[in-house]
């Protein structure tokens, strides 16, 4: 159902910095609307990102009801060696998923 | 028995005016219909603690003019030469009128190479945003940027 959208080069020189971008699809429900009866629609959000490369950890950011449906951030990091960039993406409810992508610096 | 009133008075303005200066620290429990001034105050007192907060370095992308609130695409970008020892250890982002001040933090580290992040954020009313970033020898830097949003975000919206 989730699902991920990840832009990483997939080759780099050694020591350039190369942007990294990602979309995850999630209604991130702020928890602030209302039915038409008046009940609160529960929050239902993506409250952490993480990134990891090489299990590493090289990127985090914590999600507030602020983001926009379908979360995307984008990011840069720089290529030292090759490898895999792992990306977790954890919310309410029990969400979790994840994603990866392969490297390859010369 | 008009003496005493008096004092009651003093005594009941004398309370309520510490109160309202204890109030600046936040009142947990309490969740406001807005995010106001004091509450993003007090969520960026949170994030630097007692650190003064100095403008420049942090660059804020972001329209000035937003049709849908709904999304709105936002760049922060710091000037840091990003070494090991001088680098963006995080960027937060904080806002005056949505339902909470915090929109969201982002922890870099030296190896990323450019001190630079982009999302898209939800708007619920024209306001101010303020990013703010925390360099690696202990400094915080911030920028604001106004925002007129025509269609706000729907936070009271009828679903």
């Amino acid at each position: 159902m989730a699902s991920a959208l990840i832009n990483v080069p997939k080759k780099a020189k050694r020591g350039d910095v190369i942007e990294i971008k990602t979309l995850m699809s999630h209604i991130m429900e702020t928890g602030y609307r209302h039915t038409a009866a008046g009940q609160v629609v529960p929050r239902d959000i993506i409250t952490s990102f993480t990134c990891r490369f090489n299990g590493e950890e090289i990127f985090r950011a914590d999600l507030f009801p602020a983001i926009a449906a379908n979360p995307f951030v984008t990011f840069f990091t720089v290529a030292t060696e090759s490898g895999k960039f792992d990306f977790e993406w954890i919310g309410d409810n029990g969400f979790s998923e994840t994603a990866s992508a392969a490297i390859s610096v010369e | 028995m008009r003496k005493s009133e008096g004092s009651t008075r003093r005594r009941f303005l004398g309370l309520a005016g510490s109160a309202a200066a204890i109030g600046a620290i936040p009142v947990v429990g309490l969740r406001p219909a807005a995010a106001t001034q004091e509450t993003m105050a007090s969520a960026i007192r949170t994030v630097v603690g007692t650190a003064t907060v100095q403008t420049g370095k942090v660059k804020l992308d972001i329209p000035p003019l937003v049709e849908n609130g709904n999304t709105v695409p936002m760049t922060v970008s710091v000037t840091s030469p990003m070494t090991a020892d001088d680098y963006v250890k995080s960027i937060h982002v904080f806002n005056e009128k949505n339902p909470q001040p915090n929109v969201g933090n982002f922890y870099l580290g030296p190896r990323a190479g450019r001190g630079q992040i982009s999302t898209r954020i939800r708007l619920a009313d024209s306001q101010k945003i303020i990013a703010i970033a925390r360099l690696s020898d202990g400094s915080f830097w911030s920028v604001s940027a106004e925002v007129v949003v025509t269609l706000a975000a729907c936070t009271e919206e009828l679903i």
